[in-house]
């Protein structure tokens, strides 16, 4: 199948082809989730960022992770529900809001997006990378489910670099506590040559992956690498690394982009093609789910499109050279979780920023600072005025919530979204008058 | 040498604990050249190595209620606490100056990026993020504890000039080992017989050894257990209680002392965990980076900044804390978007219910100024449990 704009449902939205195609994934996904009592699969919960999903699949384990249980009730809207329920028992409004939207969906019977219940966790595969949050909410759901947590820690990379102590710490973990427990758990003696077949599998779809992000390098760029983004990067960094379904989906995005640069097109957005490119920014912040096409068309109407975006480095930062490596099986794994975004050092943060500038040509930085996440938050005022500093490209903040209906006013975002655009405007015209 | 008297021994620490500008700090040291200050953030670092180093290990435990925050607010979101704000505002207004390096210890994200903001702002003072394992066997989490400590110390040699022995660490060892049993007296004294040792007086005499030498330090420590035992002091028809959330950014002396008029013994809490951080004695001889981290793993207190690997045992540190200080109620005292507290908060309150502790929660801030909510819903909890608990 060769790629195409498709109509897909509801019926006023236009999807790429390749976005047909994740979502088709994604729902097969939770339908095996679904049924994971009924075909006798046993279910390990986990994160993103420090997502082991080759490992995972070494036990014939299947991979749930809350967190995008928790975009998919906000993309529902079904998540302010959730976190009130939360809220109501006991839960601070001051916390991770996905957290909150995972407890209440919980306690609300835990129904998947496909409308079945989920089934409880054989396991926690706790993989604390780059989020304090992660351990306390595990600690959480090991609480109501009790089963068997595993606990993996990923040390932070605060000095910007990956030091022997730490390569060697987190091997051992998963020598003599993650696999261990997961054979115990699932009844599957672990075969690492198992490992680096889905690790070699794992590599190839980074290949693409990475041709995909940088694509927005174009003028105009052929993505949208943050409201597109979270699209691209759902297989990859969700339940799908290593296997053969991930390596057709990114060949197949990458032709569907190929098109496109050959066409000088940019993006299909939910309301159609993508117009003139005005505006080309970078985008640091997870975004906000409540209101996600709301949000979106915000940028296209204006002709502002993200060239490039930290969120999309959550799940690991091939970009920047890293590739799963089946010759050194763990190490490899250890290599991953200590290089995701969150676990990077906020100069190697502001660093990264600003090379994408550089390299993606963009306008400027945008920050979408979220509520109820420190780990991105925590440090972003200083971010945006180096950035600023250090490219002479100008910054703007807006601040939203990632699960949280409450915390989103369009209004305001708008206005500053529109007055940003005016900066650059302004920006230009007197480099303009300046040359 | 005259024995001091309780109040002026609180007048001491307390003028040391409103001084903002760590003069004591500044004059230890300027009394000799070449010595050295390392500061640290809640909850723990290791001072036993700092102070091998010949240098003074200093808590920075943020601006509190006295420091007006100009340049510290233009660095964070209204959702974050306000200890990184009010460490940037000392930071940036000249206050830490004389600080040759600073530790962000392992505690939540905040603090974690607090360490790169610091580089970025100072690049010329020695930063390290100071992580610790959250896995305890002793060859995984231990052997890791080890070269981060071996690296802090290697660190600490170039910053010195000069090489750490053993032998140096254990005697400073030693010397934190006499420390702690004071801080831990100190407990005892006020668990066993709170109005002789107020909460608001030892959180003092406790602050007061973030600030000076830890020799100095243990001698107030036992001036004031002392004079304490023996000053005559009113019982009052208070009502013992725990405290648990404050164990990062720091409560206003108001607060506790709100506690107090509001009818509560606070007999266990908390406030600057790195004072008792490690439970009994580190031994004093052999490699003492090993038996650091053997305290670290086995024998250290539980807070919300720490994995707890064991269902079984979730919370129950503070269940022991009641029972052990005869305590008849728990307050859950945690700052405004405090991840770490805010989270633990329900696990440790259905391990209450479980145990059938009563126990109320409000919020608050380093700089909180209105005390009233918080006396009334003290009072109220207080007379709850005078009026209808069982004993």
């Amino acid at each position: 199948m060769r790629p195409s704009i498709v109509k897909a449902q509801p019926a006023d939205v236009l999807k790429d082809a390749s976005m047909i195609k994740q979502k088709e994934m994604m729902a097969n996904h939770y339908n095996r989730l679904t049924s994971a009592h009924e075909t006798g699969a046993k279910v390990a919960s986990t994160f993103v960022p420090g997502n082991l999903n080759e490992l995972i699949m070494c036990f014939d384990l299947v991979n749930n992770l809350p967190e995008v249980n928790a975009i998919q009730s906000g993309l529902r809207k079904q998540s302010g529900a959730y976190i009130m329920e939360a809220e109501r028992a006991g839960h601070s409004e001051d916390v991770c809001t996905y957290v909150k939207s995972d407890i209440g969906m919980m306690m609300k019977g835990n129904i998947g997006p496909n409308g079945k219940k989920l089934p409880d966790p054989d396991v926690l595969l706790l993989s604390y990378t780059g989020c304090f949050t992660f351990l306390k909410w595990f600690e959480l759901l090991r609480e109501q489910y009790k089963c068997p947590t595993i606990f993996l820690q990923t040390p932070y990379m605060a000095d910007g670099k990956v030091t022997p102590n730490m390569i060697q710490y987190m091997v051992k973990q998963l020598k003599e506590d993650v696999i261990p427990t997961l054979e115990k758990v699932s009844g599957v003696k672990f075969d690492i040559d198992r490992l680096r077949e889905y690790l070699a599998k794992s590599a190839k779809a980074e290949d693409d992956l990475v041709y995909i992000l940088q694509s927005g390098k174009n003028k105009p760029s052929p993505i949208d690498a943050y409201f597109g983004g979270i699209y691209y990067i759902g297989p990859i960094f969700g339940a799908f690394r290593g296997t053969d379904d991930a390596i057709d989906y990114y060949r197949f995005l990458r032709e569907e982009v190929d098109q496109r640069i050959a066409a000088g097109l940019g993006p299909v957005t939910p309301d159609g093609p993508m117009g003139e490119e005005k505006y080309r920014l970078v985008v640091e912040g997870p975004p906000n789910y409540t209101h996600f096409r709301q949000f979106w068309k915000m940028f296209y109407d204006e002709g502002a499109i993200v060239v490039a975006s930290s969120y999309t480095k959550v799940g690991g930062t091939y970009d920047y050279g890293f590739r799963h490596d089946p010759d050194r099986p763990l190490e490899t794994l250890a290599e991953y979780c200590l290089g995701v975004y969150t676990n990077r050092s906020l100069p190697m943060r502001i660093d990264m920023l600003c090379d994408y500038i550089n390299e993606y040509e963009a306008d400027g930085l945008l920050i979408n600072s979220i509520k109820s996440c420190n780990s991105f938050s925590a440090g972003q005022l200083l971010i945006m005025r180096e950035v600023e500093k250090r490219t002479g490209k100008p910054a703007a903040f807006i601040e939203t919530d990632l699960v949280d209906p409450r915390y989103f006013s369009a209004a305001n975002v708008k206005n500053r979204l529109e007055s940003y655009f005016q900066m650059i405007e302004q920006k230009r015209s007197s480099a303009g008058a300046a040359a | 040498m005259t024995q001091p008297t309780t109040s002026e021994i609180i007048a001491r620490c307390e003028e040391l604990y409103q001084d903002l500008n760590f003069t004591a700090a500044r004059v230890w040291k300027e009394a000799k050249p070449g010595r050295k200050v390392i500061g640290y953030l809640p909850v723990y670092v290791p001072r036993e190595l700092i102070h091998a180093a010949g240098m003074l290990p200093l808590g920075i435990m943020g601006g509190g209620d006295n420091l007006e925050v100009i340049h510290g607010d233009a660095y964070y979101q209204s959702y974050i606490c306000r200890i990184p704000r009010s460490t940037i505002e000392l930071g940036v207004s000249g206050r830490l100056d004389f600080v040759d390096g600073m530790l962000f210890p392992s505690i939540c994200d905040v603090i974690r990026n607090l360490s790169g903001m610091w580089k970025m702002l100072f690049p010329e003072v020695y930063a390290k993020y100071f992580d610790v394992p959250q896995t305890y066997k002793d060859e995984i989490g231990g052997t890791f504890y080890i070269g981060e400590m071996r690296e802090f110390l290697s660190d600490l040699e170039k910053i010195a000039g000069r090489k750490i022995t053993d032998e140096q660490i254990n005697t400073s060892i030693r010397v934190y080992n006499e420390n702690r049993r004071l801080v831990n007296e100190l407990y005892a004294l006020r668990a066993a017989v709170p109005w002789q040792a107020p909460a608001s007086e030892a959180y003092l005499v406790i602050r007061a050894g973030l600030l000076l030498p830890v020799e100095e330090h243990s001698r107030l420590l036992r001036q004031y257990i002392d004079a304490a035992k023996v000053e005559e002091r009113p019982i009052k028809d208070n009502c013992k209680v725990v405290v648990t959330g404050m164990f990062c950014e720091q409560p206003p002396l108001n607060l506790i002392k709100s506690l107090e008029l509001s009818g509560c013994y606070v007999v266990d809490d908390d406030f600057m965990l790195v004072s008792r951080w490690l439970i009994g004695d580190v031994p004093e001889s052999g490699d003492p980076v090993y038996n650091l981290s053997q305290a670290f793993l086995h024998r250290s207190m539980s807070t919300a900044a720490k994995y707890e690997p064991n269902l079984e045992e979730k919370g129950q540190f503070l269940v022991r804390a009641v029972r052990d200080t005869g305590a008849e109620g728990v307050i859950f005292a945690s700052t405004s978007f405090c991840d770490p507290a805010l989270l633990d908060r329900p696990m440790l309150q259905n391990v209450l219910k479980a145990a059938d502790i009563p126990f109320i929660a409000f919020k608050y801030a380093e700089n909180s100024g209105q005390m009233q909510p918080i006396r009334e819903q003290a009072g109220t909890f207080v007379d709850s449990i005078k009026l209808w608990s069982v004993a």
